[in-house]
């Protein structure tokens, strides 16, 4: 089974703390090393995206930044045994977040990809 | 702080599968023992499914097992100590064990620790079955029950294959250690060899309704990622893991939507996984300009995947790379597939001579591989017979099926 773990909060005003970065680094050796994470990577504020909506039979293309008040932070694809397994995962991510981000507040949002 | 919203169990199970390789590699290094390190990590545990549900996941549950395992292990080498003391009244000295140096010797980095858990469950003095079984449960974190149903063998038998096997590493004193640069290839052999049955049960199921068993192919995945992290200046090592990465990208097009089998050449190929494809390319590049078994056959799947359809195939490369692979490993599987690269590349007269040669009696895929040669010259009525020998010696529904198939397409 596949879960995508997408990462999402608030644009923080400072860049995250360096011992965070450290320890997602570390986190992501363990779970590489385990076999389970396929594939990771930050992505950019979405300042520097654009959205492309259909509505009403018309394409539209809009540049970033989007309105929500959270950005998508960074994704995650693990192969793991069970949803339980991704959001042992996803929680260890997190935690880091609490130990080593005093303050910052968000979601990791845990879906399985389909076989 | 406890997380409430969790339920304790479900985390305990997931816990476990991520980490209780780690914990009883650990264990096993202090107790020297992977039975008594097994039941230690058991223990640990039962610890936990009592008091989570109280008071609350621990914040580290990964760590708190571990630590609850480790204050077990030392309360166990202290009676031996104890108990060695007592020998010690009588005559011969023994050091004392310092409960200090253990903890600390505890906290060590593992990943060596399972390196050496490894090489002790794929240990030769182990029957292949007691290896598989043995490392599917203390490597995979896999339940009796889970390796019985992935085998579709009774519970009781998986158990026995694994207490067998740990009374005979126990009975052996085989180390838990890495093994003398002599026996260095060998035991490296042995690991990857239990690897690949691993992923190969899973991916061409030898019996039952199921013609694929995924969930074992990414059981085999895992341990062959791991054994990569842990053993990168291994070649062979990350042939083993592009071959399985690269034969695993066909999963979602190897079957039809009824559970049949869909042979390499009918595939959809938009249906492959790219990424594991992506991933077993690169675990291609870092095995480097080697010729080991494991690198040639996953050179070979490299191949298939680099082919965007099932003509681009480069069967002159695959044939040449059989050719190096049946001298460097040579096998009757080998000589099999070699015999449909050559029949590819250079006719169906070539490939048929070489089948002929195999010996492999009661081996479904020989009458397979001769039929379908036999049906390119127009030899109908001996194809038909092959298929039809085919289909009565398979022991996968889904394989006979399709062979019977074959075989009544050729009634004309």
């Amino acid at each position: 089974m596949r879960y995508l773990i997408m990462l999402k909060g608030a644009q923080p005003a400072t860049p995250p703390p360096p011992e965070l970065m450290e320890a997602i680094m570390t986190l992501g050796a363990e779970a590489s090393a385990a076999g389970a994470l396929l594939d990771t990577a930050g992505l950019l504020p979405s300042a520097a995206g654009a959205r492309v909506r259909l509505s009403g039979g018309r394409l539209t293309v809009t540049d970033g930044p989007f309105a929500e008040a959270k950005e998508t932070i960074s994704y995650a694809l693990y192969e793991v045994r069970s949803k339980d397994e991704a959001v042992e995962w996803a929680s260890r991510f997190l935690g880091l977040h609490r130990d080593l981000w005093n303050g910052w507040e968000g979601d990791a949002e845990v879906l399985e990809v389909m076989a | 702080m406890a997380v409430t919203a969790a339920d304790p169990s479900r985390v305990l199970t997931a816990v476990w599968r991520i980490e209780s390789a780690r914990i009883i590699a650990g264990l096993a290094r202090l107790v020297r023992d992977v039975g008594v390190a097994e039941e230690l990590a058991q223990d640990a545990l039962v610890v936990a499914l009592e008091q989570w549900p109280v008071t609350g996941v621990p914040d580290q549950p990964g760590a708190w097992l571990m630590a609850t395992a480790k204050h077990r292990a030392v309360d166990v080498l202290r009676r031996q100590s104890r108990y060695r003391q007592k020998l010690e009244e009588v005559g011969r000295a023994q050091p004392q064990v310092d409960d200090t140096d253990l903890a600390a010797e505890a906290d060590d980095y593992v990943g060596d620790d399972v390196l050496r858990l490894i090489f002790t469950t794929c240990h030769p003095v182990l029957s292949t079955e007691s290896r598989v079984a043995l490392t599917l449960r203390l490597l995979g974190g896999l339940t009796t029950d889970e390796i019985a149903r992935a085998y579709l063998v009774p519970e009781a038998t998986v158990g026995q294959r694994i207490t067998r096997a740990k009374r005979t590493l126990a009975d052996k004193k085989v180390p838990i250690e890495l093994p003398p640069p002599a026996e260095a290839a060998e035991r490296l052999a042995s690991v990857l060899e239990v690897i690949y049955l691993i992923f190969n049960e899973g991916y061409s199921a030898t019996a039952g309704e199921d013609w694929v068993r995924p969930a074992l192919c990414v059981d085999a995945l895992r341990l062959g990622r791991t054994l990569a992290t842990l053993a990168p200046r291994e070649p062979e090592v990350h042939g083993l893991v592009a071959l399985m990465e690269l034969q695993a990208s066909r999963i979602p097009a190897r079957t039809g939507p009824d559970g049949a089998p869909i042979l390499l050449q009918d595939q959809d190929r938009r249906r492959w996984d790219r990424l594991l494809i992506r991933r077993g390319l690169a675990a291609l590049d870092r095995a480097g300009n080697t010729f080991g078994p494991y690198v040639l056959q996953a050179s070979i799947a490299a191949c298939h995947a680099k082919a965007a359809t099932a003509d681009a195939t480069d069967w002159t490369r695959i044939a040449a790379l059989y050719d190096v692979l049946a001298h460097v490993s040579p096998s009757p599987v080998v000589e099999l597939n070699r015999a449909v690269a050559v029949a590819n590349a250079h006719g169906a007269v070539r490939g048929l001579a070489i089948v002929d040669a195999v010996e492999l009696p009661d081996y479904p895929l020989v009458p397979a591989v001769r039929g379908e040669l036999l049906s390119r010259l127009g030899r109908d009525a001996e194809a038909r017979a092959e298929f039809e020998r085919a289909a009565a010696l398979t022991r996968n529904a889904r394989q006979r099926s399709l062979f019977e198939a074959r075989a009544a397409a050729l009634d004309g």
